[in-house]
């Protein structure tokens, strides 16, 4: 039978404020356990929670740019449950009424096709601590530092149908996130959460199948394994004639499998309720005007400005606009005046290659944008062959100084003087009449070696159009 | 020194007849020798009273003394107390110290109380009777054989047996008014988000308000002009002007129009009770005031309304106490779930499971609209009820309860019972208006309250109505038999 995946998203962004939803406690990672956790995050007896504004504005810039329907009137809510790293035996989150209504978001396919992918909702909420389960001599330790933390729960409707879709979706999510400056995106940390909820049906089968919400996924290529895993697993259930049950599963990466964490019968009733310890928060038409004003440019808007203004090919537009300090980065080169294409494609390639494989980020590159852009300017005014341009960028990247200084102090200044070529080149043909014989009876090959002997002569430095003309026009005599 | 008002000991503080040390001194000697009988204190602070006493005499020395500088109260239990035990009247709590001060502790300090202890509650301030308190009950000092009503029971005995100048209660359902009431003391439950509820042990969210208990409506005055104002940690505090409540205390009440709903008139009120009020209501004419009938034709939905809302909001604020953290962990849990089950089997006592019970079920899956949604759409109803009453009136008048004090036990086997002696308080806070009661004359030796509620923020309005009353009339200043 010919089988259909159908998958659903739900992200947890951990949003980018300095402090709790909750409380002024900070969200620092990677503190001493429970060092950032004040009376309001462990839940004391009386201790009431105060809305972090920030948050919330946070939240409408993502409502903004995924074109969502906003409420004037948004409600925070209590999901009930006890766990050790739960302190107040609830979780204050949304339920009814979420700040970030329906909305959606068009995601780029491999095929160069688009799909929109609908967004049901995305409502704040407050992130529990960690159970420790190791080293407490058999007992659990808890870490409430993380408990507050404010969460962006970002929910897809069940609209993509392989897992290269979903892939796609949450990689574009990533990207819309940390474009916002609302996440730092970072995954390893646990800054931006997939949990992705997965069903199989016949194609052309109208109804869902049952599906099964994967969870503990902290990197695309697990979340890309763990549904695949998740695929195989419920056709073959299917296949045999078995029922697929509704559950939640963990992904296990050193196995590359999923596990069975709990089915719908064991699953809590949350005994959601609006929260009377905080107002409804109101979003009135300036609020959302001042988030519409704090709005950066989207990746897909900067993707067609860079491909219209810079007349680039639609690769590099998508390339150069992954991430926004990467596009910041090409324009300031491109602002030194360098030419648009060339610049794009030492900041695609050279740089970003360099950077792989010294293992760092674009704001820790040691070419900064001016030097770049200094380079190119070399280049395009001949002073440079593209050549010798990267060793040029080599010297840049260990700290010698800027584009002038390296070719100035290498004396890698191109040699375009055609007094000067022709005689090197006169010495050269003299002191080889039996390649010169050769040519001239049609072995055109030869040519390259009159080339590369001009080049060892000159250090690399000849103007390499000039060198062919002129050997040829002497060659051919 | 203990007949007297805060307002007649801060002028004696003033003129120097006495020491705060010394009326410390005299208030501990009290609890010391009469709380044996009436249990109204879970811990007194005796040392830190003192010290507390020590230095607000340092102020009253160098002229820079406020109208509560010295004066000794009592906290409720449910209040957090930096570094003092705050049980809430549970077991649960029992081994509780508070890191924090709640916002009210903070205030009333800064106005320079001297703070002799905590007083019992009913576990939670869930109860009528005070009966549910871990730490037994507290005797009304009218008669020891009655209750002192709750659940701020202990906060109105101390006053009432003059254990403390005043004291600090919480109202959710008639908490303050009701033992107020009881107890021939005058309590007054503010609006909803006058007093910051920071610090102060959540039973439900939306209903809990603090307030002062006092021998008077003048000192009720001094004591809400401290403890009032907004306050950035409790975000359902009001943000609005706190006026001058002593000063409007006199105003003359010529023309006030006194609205009587006629469902709190009906069958079930206590016939002396009722001939109390209306003696009351007749002072109230002589001043030039206008007694007209009104009608709160939801008034039958409060009570059941008000046991919808308040154990879900209550089954979730209790979950924090699970054994994890803080308070009552039972002995060798073999496991999570047997940590959680018997930490809180034992930690909670009857009336709280009932109501977390009640709550758990309101709100489950299934349950939520027949109960909790339904109940938020009556509690509008009832609040509409009073805003087309205060369209025509300015004040309205009633009883505070049904009867008088009933005996000890008399009402333990039967929840719903005891919870019909908050018929005519709940609607307040449903409505999240201010109420006040007061002592009118007694009922065969034992203390009515009249109850007023006002709009809005209208607590200075009935402060100056019950003030009027007090200086014309006098219950107030009645003292159980054997406690002058």
């Amino acid at each position: 039978m010919q089988w259909e995946t159908v998958i659903g998203l739900e992200i947890h962004t951990q949003l980018a404020s300095k402090s709790k939803i909750f409380s002024g406690a900070s969200i620092a990672y990677g503190a001493e356990p429970n060092s950032q956790a004040c009376i309001v995050d462990l839940g004391f007896p009386g201790v009431l929670p105060v809305l972090n504004e920030a948050a919330v504005d946070m939240a409408l810039m993502f409502g903004l740019a995924v074109d969502a329907q906003i409420g004037s009137r948004s409600v925070f809510a209590r999901k009930n449950y006890f766990y050790p790293d739960l302190p107040k035996g609830y979780q204050i989150s949304q339920f009814e009424l979420p700040i970030v209504g329906r909305g959606s978001l068009t995601v780029d396919l491999e095929d160069g096709q688009q799909k929109e992918i609908g967004i049901t909702r995305a409502h704040l909420e407050e992130d529990a601590g960690k159970s420790l389960h190791e080293d407490f001599h058999g007992m659990s330790g808890i870490d409430l530092n993380r408990a507050g933390t404010p969460l962006l729960e970002i929910v897809s409707e069940p609209d993509m149908r392989s897992i290269k879709e979903a892939v796609a979706y949450a990689r574009k999510i990533h990207q819309l996130v940390v474009y916002l400056g609302i996440c730092d995106g970072n995954m390893q940390e646990g800054s931006f959460r997939v949990d992705a909820n997965l069903s199989m049906r016949p194609k052309g089968q109208q109804e869902f199948g049952t599906r099964t919400e994967l969870k503990n996924i902290n990197s695309f290529r697990f979340l890309e394994r763990a549904m695949n895993f998740e695929r195989e697993r419920q056709i073959d259930l299917l296949e045999s004639g078995k029922a697929v049950v509704q559950e939640t599963r963990l992904y296990d990466a050193d196995r590359d499998e999923t596990r069975s964490m709990r089915s719908k019968e064991e699953a809590n009733d949350y005994r959601y309720f609006p929260d009377p310890d905080l107002l409804p928060v109101e979003i009135t038409e300036q609020r959302l005007a001042q988030a519409k004003e704090r709005m950066p440019e989207l990746p897909d808007q900067k993707k067609a400005r860079f491909a219209s203004d810079y007349q680039l090919s639609d690769v590099d537009a998508t390339l150069l606009t992954q991430s926004r300090p990467q596009a910041d980065y090409y324009e300031q080169v491109v602002a030194t005046g360098a030419d648009p294409k060339i610049a794009a494609n030492w900041v695609t390639v050279e740089l970003a290659g360099a950077l792989n494989k010294a293992g760092l980020e674009l704001s820790d590159s040691p070419v900064s944008a001016e030097h770049l852009g200094g380079l190119l300017k070399r280049i395009a005014d001949s002073t440079i062959s593209g050549k010798l341009a990267k060793q040029v960028f080599e010297a840049i990247w260990q700290g010698e100084g800027d584009a002038d200084t390296v070719i100035e102090a290498k004396g890698l200044k191109q040699i375009t003087d055609t007094g000067q070529i022709e005689s090197i080149i006169d010495e050269i043909i003299a002191a080889n009449p039996k390649q010169v014989e050769q040519f001239q009876a049609g072995k055109d090959k030869l040519l390259g070696f009159f080339v590369g002997q001009v080049m060892k002569q000159t250090q690399g430095k000849a103007n390499p159009g000039q060198v062919n003309q002129i050997l040829l026009k002497k060659l051919k005599g | 020194m203990h007949k007297k008002t805060i307002v007649e000991l801060a002028a004696g503080l003033k003129a120097r007849e006495f020491s705060s040390v010394e009326l410390t001194g005299h208030f501990l000697e009290r609890i010391e020798r009469l709380d044996g009988n009436i249990n109204a204190f879970i811990t007194t602070t005796a040392e830190q009273a003192l010290a507390e006493a020590a230095a607000a005499d340092e102020k009253l020395k160098a002229g820079d003394a406020g109208p509560l500088t010295g004066i000794p109260i009592v906290q409720k239990d449910i209040f957090c107390t930096q570094g003092v035990k705050t049980s809430c009247g549970s077991r649960m709590l029992d081994n509780f110290i508070s890191p924090y001060d709640a916002t009210v502790v903070t205030k009333l300090k800064q106005a320079g109380v001297v703070t002799l202890g905590k007083a019992n509650m009913d576990e939670f301030a869930m109860g009528s009777s005070n009966e549910t308190s871990f730490y037994g009950n507290v005797h009304n000092p009218w008669d020891r054989e009655r209750v002192p009503g709750g659940s701020s029971g202990g906060s109105a005995a101390a006053v009432a047996a003059r254990m403390a100048a005043a004291a600090t209660g919480t109202d959710t359902g008639g908490s303050i008014r009701q033992p107020a009431a009881l107890c021939g003391i005058t309590g007054l439950k503010p609006t909803y988000g006058r007093i910051s509820r920071f610090g102060m042990i959540a039973f439900a969210s939306s209903l809990d308000q603090a307030g002062p208990m006092t021998a008077s409506a003048e000192d009720a005055a001094l004591m809400l002009q401290a403890m009032a104002g907004f306050d950035p940690r409790d975000s359902t505090s009001a943000d609005h002007p706190v006026p001058d409540y002593s000063a409007t205390l006199g105003d003359s009440l010529a023309g006030l129009k006194i609205g009587l709903p006629k469902e709190y008139f009906e069958e079930g009120l206590d016939e002396g009770v009722r001939s109390s009020i209306e003696a009351a209501l007749e002072v109230y004419k002589g001043f030039g005031a206008e007694v007209v009938e009104i009608s709160l034709p939801n008034s039958a939905m409060a009570v059941p309304t008000y046991y919808v809302v308040a154990p879900a909001e209550c089954s979730s604020n209790l979950s924090r106490f699970d054994g994890a953290r803080f308070g009552y962990r039972c002995e060798d849990p073999k496991d999570l779930e047997d940590l959680y089950k018997r930490s809180r089997g034992e930690g909670f006592g009857a009336e709280v499971k009932r109501r977390i019970m009640i709550g758990t079920y309101a709100l489950s899956a299934g349950y939520y609209d027949a109960y909790y949604l339904k109940a938020q759409k009556t509690r509008h109803l009832i609040s509409d009820d009073f805003k087309q009453a205060f369209q025509q009136v300015d004040v309205i008048m009633g009883p505070a309860t049904p009867a008088p004090a009933f005996k000890l036990g008399e009402k333990t086997d039967d929840p719903v019972t005891m919870y019909l002696n908050d018929i005519y308080t709940i609607a307040a806070n449903l409505a999240g208006l201010p109420g006040l009661s007061m002592p009118v004359q007694p009922v065969n030796g034992l203390p009515v309250g009249l109850q007023l509620i006002g709009n809005y923020f209208a607590e200075a309005k009935l402060l100056n109505v019950a003030h009027k009353f007090q200086q014309e009339t006098g219950w107030h200043r009645l003292i159980p038999e054997g406690l002058d």
